[in-house]
């Protein structure tokens, strides 16, 4: 058990420090929520600024360590997010870079680490959520395209991507191929006519999701990565990036918030209040702990050559229920204010009713550590 | 960093849970519920096994390891609801004489409560005027005293964590097992996601209290390990009332030792200081 850093990581922590200590206070200033193009250009130019310095393959690192030492480091500095580069940097990226051939990996993933191409995710359909292998999305071969028709939901930034990349059904699921097997990953160029993008606005009130028709859309066999009806193995791959560092940035944003939350309380007279006083400490303990899971997963991802194990489950279950705790401590330290919905802490609180649902819900997150870890038969 | 178990660590490990399960395994567990009183032979066996002389130098006669090794030997201790005031006894090694060897038995004055004032051969802090009360928990003896308030030890509150932690450990696998072993409807209980969601939040619990009290281990920060303290207190508890209700209404027999983690896990969460005071420390330093 070694909580200290080697020597090239700190020098790494210091390069990265001075860094953005030199170039966050020359970035222009965050557009408005609603604005997409500007999200985009703002998201990309950032991407871009990384890149130039050296730091734009820091999501790649095969050093899990590093990963969390940039995404540690750009969180306290408040450096941008990801955002807009999202799905390029962590989710189609990594698929392209394990699973495509080297002409779609140079066509592809340059643009992404540059920031000039912004890619989406087409997963998710109104009838396929949890059990997204039920898709219906259909494509069927046309000569050297194919043809896609059906409907995809929760996509962010699809108003202003480039690319999508898409899950479709390449074989119906009969007797003989289960729902797993006919699925097919392509990459759909955003541009393609027969697509329509409807914003979906959440309760939160911005439209941060958006739902995606597909009418007879041609999308280029070439555009395949990996081979047809090889989708789903294809897409593990993706989804277990979304494990292990992901929430580092976010750890350590809950930590800096329960420090605002004590500052608050104390300045308008609710730290008086001994149960508020408690909640805030047991707060800290969670999320101190919180940190040292995510550097134990860390530790294991790197001895374990930086697949994340099934710990992301244990870590996320937690996460997400302590992240929504933390925001209704947050109104209870608002106290009136709280009904406010121009206190930004009051918008977190409503963003943060999707924590327990995004990426998995808590009760899929529960049948995988019961099932997959646990060992316990399959649910039912 | 790498925040995982060395090899010498899982040795460690596995060696402590050799000697405990085997010279504490159920028979000898449940023995002592029937007939509670410490067991000289067993302790002085863990004193040959280098149990409370771990974190002893080397010359002074001890194994020259630190608290991380401290907590993972507790964590064991925890798992089979070892008796006896082993933290204590732990603590007074090279202290008091016989503490390292576990030759003599060492009890320490823990809040408003003194375990095993009577069988023990030493006791630290003021135990003057201690009433005995007759104990929730059959396999720990407790006297009451005046709490002088004062704040507890942070390594004593660290090594309780650490059994606590073992004990949710504990009750995580013994629940899986019985969901496992139990049929109903046609089929193992466990199959279905009421009883494996109990059990995953149960997995939860007993690892966010791993990793804190593994860290705090490593970091020897008082707040840390109050800290980890409040976590595995929560995860101890917790899972002890979990696994009691996936054992159904043989949870509920004495002959079953639910109970026993359970009421175990209340004591330990008061020899620590209380939560009210783990919580406002840690607020305080917000």
């Amino acid at each position: 058990m070694d909580l200290t850093y080697t020597e090239e990581e700190e020098a790494f922590r210091e390069g990265l420090r001075a860094w953005l200590a030199d170039v966050l206070p020359k970035l222009p200033a965050k557009p408005s929520p609603d604005d997409w193009p500007g999200r985009r250009a703002y998201d990309t130019a950032w991407q871009r600024t990384l890149h130039d310095a050296g730091y734009g393959e820091v999501h790649w690192d095969a050093s899990p360590t590093r990963r969390l030492i940039f995404l540690e480091e750009t969180e306290k500095a408040g450096a941008p997010y990801v955002g807009a580069n999202f799905v390029g940097l962590l989710h189609a990226g990594p698929t392209i870079a394990s699973e495509g051939t080297p002409e779609q990996r140079e066509r592809w993933l340059p643009p992404v680490l540059r920031g000039d191409e912004v890619w989406c995710q087409g997963f998710s359909e109104p009838d396929a959520g949890s059990d997204l292998a039920s898709l219906r999305t259909r494509a069927w071969r046309d000569g050297d395209d194919y043809v896609v028709s059906g409907s995809k939901i929760w996509t962010s930034h699809a108003e202003v991507a480039d690319w999508c990349e898409l899950l479709v059904r390449t074989t119906p699921v009969s007797d003989e191929v289960p729902k797993h097997r006919g699925i097919t990953w392509l990459a759909m160029p955003m541009d393609a006519a027969g697509i329509t993008v409807r914003p979906l606005r959440t309760l939160a009130g911005s439209a941060e999701f958006a739902e995606v028709f597909l009418d007879d859309v041609r999308v280029p066999v070439g555009n395949r990565v990996g081979a047809e009806n090889d989708g789903w193995r294809v897409t593990m791959v993706t989804l277990s990036f979304e494990r292990g560092t992901a929430f580092v940035g976010e750890v350590v944003a809950c930590r800096r918030l329960l420090g605002e939350l004590a500052r608050e309380a104390r300045a308008n007279g609710r730290w008086d209040d001994a149960v508020l006083r408690r909640g805030l400490g047991r707060l800290s303990a969670e999320f101190a702990a919180l940190w040292r899971l995510t550097q134990w997963n860390v530790s294991e991802a790197q001895r374990t050559g930086g697949v994340p194990g099934t710990g992301g489950s244990v870590f996320k279950l937690r996460y997400s229920h302590a992240r929504q705790e933390l925001y209704d401590m947050a109104a209870e330290v608002l106290g009136p204010g709280a009904l406010d919905a121009d206190r930004p802490w009051t918008l977190e609180r409503l963003s943060s009713l999707s924590y327990t649902i995004a990426a998995g819900t808590s009760q899929i997150q529960r049948n995988i550590v019961a099932e997959r870890i646990l060992g316990l038969p399959k649910g039912r | 960093m790498d925040f995982q178990l060395s090899e010498d660590q899982r040795a460690l490990r596995r060696g402590l849970r050799d000697v405990l399960e085997g010279r504490f395994g159920r028979d000898a567990l449940r023995a002592a519920v029937d007939e509670p009183r410490i067991d000289r032979k067993l302790w002085r066996a863990l004193g040959d096994a280098g149990f409370f002389a771990l974190c002893l130098p080397e010359d002074a006669g001890g194994v020259g390891l630190s608290l991380p090794e401290a907590v993972l030997a507790f964590e064991e201790a925890g798992r089979v609801l070892l008796p006896g005031p082993a933290v204590a006894t732990f603590l007074a090694a090279g202290e008091v004489a016989g503490a390292a060897e576990g030759t003599t038995v060492v009890t320490a004055v823990g809040g408003p409560f003194v375990p095993w004032l009577e069988e023990a051969d030493a006791v630290r802090g003021d135990a003057a005027g201690a009433v005995a009360v007759r104990s929730v928990d059959p396999l720990t003896p407790l006297h009451r005293v005046q709490d002088d308030g004062e704040a507890q030890d942070p390594r004593a509150v660290l090594l309780l964590a650490a059994e606590q932690l073992g004990s949710a450990a504990r009750t995580c696998e013994a629940a899986v097992q019985y969901a496992q072993d139990r049929e109903q409807f046609g089929g193992p209980v466990g199959r279905f996601q009421a009883v494996q969601h109990l059990c995953a939040d149960m997995l939860v619990r007993a690892e966010l209290a791993r990793v804190a009290v593994y860290a705090a281990a490593v970091t020897e920060d008082p707040l840390e390990a109050a800290g980890a303290k409040l976590l595995a207190d929560d995860a101890a508890a917790r899972n002890a009332r979990d696994c009691l209700q996936v054992h159904g209404g043989m949870g509920f027999t004495w002959e079953s030792d639910v109970h026993l983690h359970l009421k175990r896990a209340w004591v330990r969460a008061r020899l620590g200081g209380t939560a009210a005071r783990a919580e406002e420390e840690l607020a305080a330093a917000l």
